[in-house]
């Protein structure tokens, strides 16, 4: 593929690619996302492949391996086109009756289709599952769409003709305008408007400028970054190639979990295949911006996501933090101005350049617009990918997308935020996803939603928090790395039915110093889950100080029992 | 590993002093442990300070400094394999291999490791065995998974 030499030759080369592709020609497109790769999705593909060897349809038919659909709950995920028929959680056994029956004879099998567990009504196509119903697929409605592979994929559904349009019509003023009127506010949990950052990124001065995409993510139970990375890699891309050009930045990182394989793998594809047709490197697209892109391994760590810590690890040194006397903007990375945003920032930046500012900001509350992707997952019938607007109520959220709780058990509290975050009980689940409503009840607004049922014990809950932020503390100030140990004790004397009157004013204690003392998010959050549940849930603590009795029966209160 | 083979890999880096976290993991990636031995030569050929080698290979937890067993099992203990019961697979393990997460079984047969999170939390409580993803386990299934390694 010789290298694209100007904004014209990507659009027509796109036309050329939209041409050759017939949109009635049939598809078979399986879930390629992390969930349904350890699904063994690779036996369902290998038996589709088989399947429709010396049948009619050989060689009529394409087979692709998509990015992740976010039913992860029901997956593998197989939509044959061009009808659009959804099938969940297909076996390699299915394969030879979907070929004979849907793709040659184009009829439904109904033991395939979903069926809504509280109402038994079965759903043939995607967008009638509650599950996609409900949400609002702007950042992930193309995962589906494309094989995360192949830049031909992204160009055919209109990739990088954000690039085009600001490379052939924005100066980087009008870029950085454009951010700032969208009212895009940082996706990592603080919700720092984008626009400001990126201005003050371009106003820094030197010559050497640094832009990041954190796509590190190591809160237990949440894998959005690495989903949407994996999934539609070259929109990251996209968005910071428009970050370069605004900011004036000549070398970018996005820095990946090691846990996350399928995730590196496709990113360096991605990157490659960028490089080829000249979207990535000197001059590109002839525009005279040259911008190259590396990815950065983590050693596994969830202090590193961090600002300063995530940047001790890119220059190779062990993730500790630092007390910020400097905005990053004006002295991050090797010293030098650097702007770091999350991956969902980024992939926010080509929608708002494509649809316009005014559009995007229609999108949402007042000062939280757009959308916002969570993992929701835990005891929550319908666990997955949600790409949901601003402004919708929790409530919302588990009940009409996550159809509510397995089983038919108890809905007890959903835990937003992970480790750093705090729980949220039934009485206020109408709490609206916005960055100053979440904040005001004490929450972040982290990737993850996780919703427990009546039989998960909340003390239990918060010692696993703990025990998990205590092994990840890097034990530089003494707040977090004792703090946390301290709490982990009192809680674990709790658990096991050893808890003394005075424990639970002893805790709000430690987490009032620790919350003021320590140096990082990280072990100032810790507090969070501690004060949020014993606010919503002090009858718990309670049980099982005083009558040594865990609610949930959960907790191992045997040992005390013997004494 | 011989020195060739650990030379090669930190030359692919051309001496950046920022790829010590990509070179360590390249090496494991090889090795699957990094032996006082590795990490000597790796400080010698950067160079840099064993310490700092060191003060790396024990701060991250992708790396082991201790040789695995032939299984490898790797439980997921994110949040939402958690409330759905991880702790029950955990104890399994514990009382058939006699290992806490991050040890090896003196016969080298298993090592134990807990992973923040798989990404399929939909079908927790999940774990890998020698790359092979179990999913919804309890300890019945994982006494039959454990079983079933030579």
């Amino acid at each position: 593929m010789p290298k694209i030499n100007s904004p014209a030759g990507l659009e027509e080369l796109r036309n050329r690619i939209l041409s050759i592709r017939d949109q009635s020609r049939p598809c078979i497109a399986i879930c390629g996302g992390t969930s349904c790769h350890n699904l063994d999705n690779q036996s369902v593909i290998s038996a589709f492949k088989e399947a429709i060897k010396k049948k009619p349809v050989e060689g009529k038919v394409d087979i692709r391996e998509t990015g992740c659909a976010g039913f992860c709950e029901k997956g593998p995920i197989v939509v044959i086109y061009p009808e659009g028929i959804c099938y969940t959680a297909v076996k390699p056994e299915d394969v030879p009756e979907i070929v004979s029956q849907t793709v040659i004879g184009k009829k439904v099998i109904k033991r395939l289709v979903y069926t809504d567990p509280n109402t038994g009504e079965k759903a043939v196509h995607e967008n009638e599952i509650p599950f996609y119903k409900n949400q609002m697929r702007l950042l992930t409605c193309n995962n589906a769409n494309i094989d995360p592979r192949n830049i031909e994929d992204y160009l055919a559904i209109g990739g990088y003709s954000a690039v085009v349009k600001v490379l052939q019509t924005m100066s980087p003023d009008q870029v950085i305008t454009e951010i700032k009127e969208s009212g895009l506010r940082g996706r990592s949990g603080g919700g720092f408007p984008a626009g400001r950052k990126w201005e003050a990124g371009q106003k820094a001065e030197g010559d050497t400028k640094y832009i990041i995409c954190n796509c590190h993510e190591g809160d237990p139970g949440a894998c959005v970054d690495r989903k949407m990375m994996e999934g539609n890699p070259h929109s990251v891309i996209e968005g910071m190639i428009i970050g370069a050009y605004a900011m004036a930045s000549h070398a970018g990182y996005i820095f990946v979990g090691d846990e996350f394989p399928l995730t590196v793998e496709n990113t360096e594809i991605a990157i490659r295949q960028a490089e080829e047709y000249g979207l990535l490197g000197e001059n590109i697209l002839g525009s005279g911006l040259d911008f190259t892109l590396k990815i950065k391994i983590d050693g596994g760590g969830y202090v590193c996501g961090e600002s300063t810590a995530l940047m001790a690890s890119l220059e190779g040194r062990v993730g500790e933090p630092i007390t910020k006397y400097d905005h990053a903007t004006e002295r991050g990375l090797w010293a030098k101005p650097t702007v770091l945003n999350n991956l969902q920032t980024w992939v926010n930046v080509p929608l708002i350049i494509n649809q316009g500012a005014n559009k995007y900001s229609t999108i949402g509350t007042e000062r939280s617009k757009g959308t916002r992707v969570f993992s929701l997952v835990g005891q929550v019938n319908n666990s997955g990918l949600v790409e949901v607007p601003m402004g919708i109520t929790l409530r919302e959220i588990i009940f009409d997308i996550g159809g509510g709780i397995r089983e038919g058990k108890k809905f007890k509290a959903v835990q937003v935020g992970g480790p750093l975050g705090g729980f949220v009980p039934e009485g206020q689940l109408n709490l609206t996803v916005d960055f100053d409503e979440l904040s005001k009840a004490g929450l972040s607004m982290g990737p993850s939603l996780i919703v427990v049922d009546e039989s998960t014990c909340i003390v239990d809950m918060v010692k696993y928090f703990l025990t998990f932020l205590s092994d990840e503390s890097c034990g530089k100030c003494t707040p977090c790395r004792d703090g946390i140990r301290q709490m982990l004790k009192i809680l674990t004397n709790i658990s096991e039915g050893k808890g003394n009157e005075g424990d639970i004013e002893l805790l709000e204690g430690i987490s009032e110093v620790q919350n003021k003392a320590a140096l990082c998010a990280l072990g100032q959050g810790a507090s969070g889950p501690v004060l949020s549940s014993i606010k919503h849930f002090r009858d718990e603590y309670e049980a099982h100080i005083k009558d040594k009795r865990c609610p949930a029966l959960v907790c191992d209160m045997l040992s005390s029992v013997i004494l | 590993m011989d020195n060739d083979k650990i030379d090669k890999i930190i030359d692919k880096y051309q001496g950046d002093a920022s790829s010590l976290i990509q070179v360590l993991l390249d090496i494991q990636n090889e090795t699957t442990w990094l032996s006082k031995e590795i990490l000597e030569r790796v400080s010698e050929k950067y160079p840099v300070p064993f310490s700092k080698v060191l003060h790396i290979a024990t701060f991250y937890k992708a790396f082991d400094l201790i040789p695995k067993g032939s299984h490898e099992i790797h439980v997921c203990n994110g949040t939402s394999c958690h409330v759905r019961g991880s702790s029950r697979v955990f104890s399994k393990i514990k009382e058939l291999t006699k290992i806490r997460p991050g040890e090896t079984d003196p016969d080298l047969k298993f090592s134990l490791k807990a992973v923040t999170c798989m990404g399929c939390c939909s079908a927790g409580p999940s774990m890998i065995v020698d790359g092979k993803l179990h999913s919804n386990m309890d300890p019945i299934n994982t006494e039959d998974v454990l079983r079933s390694c030579d």
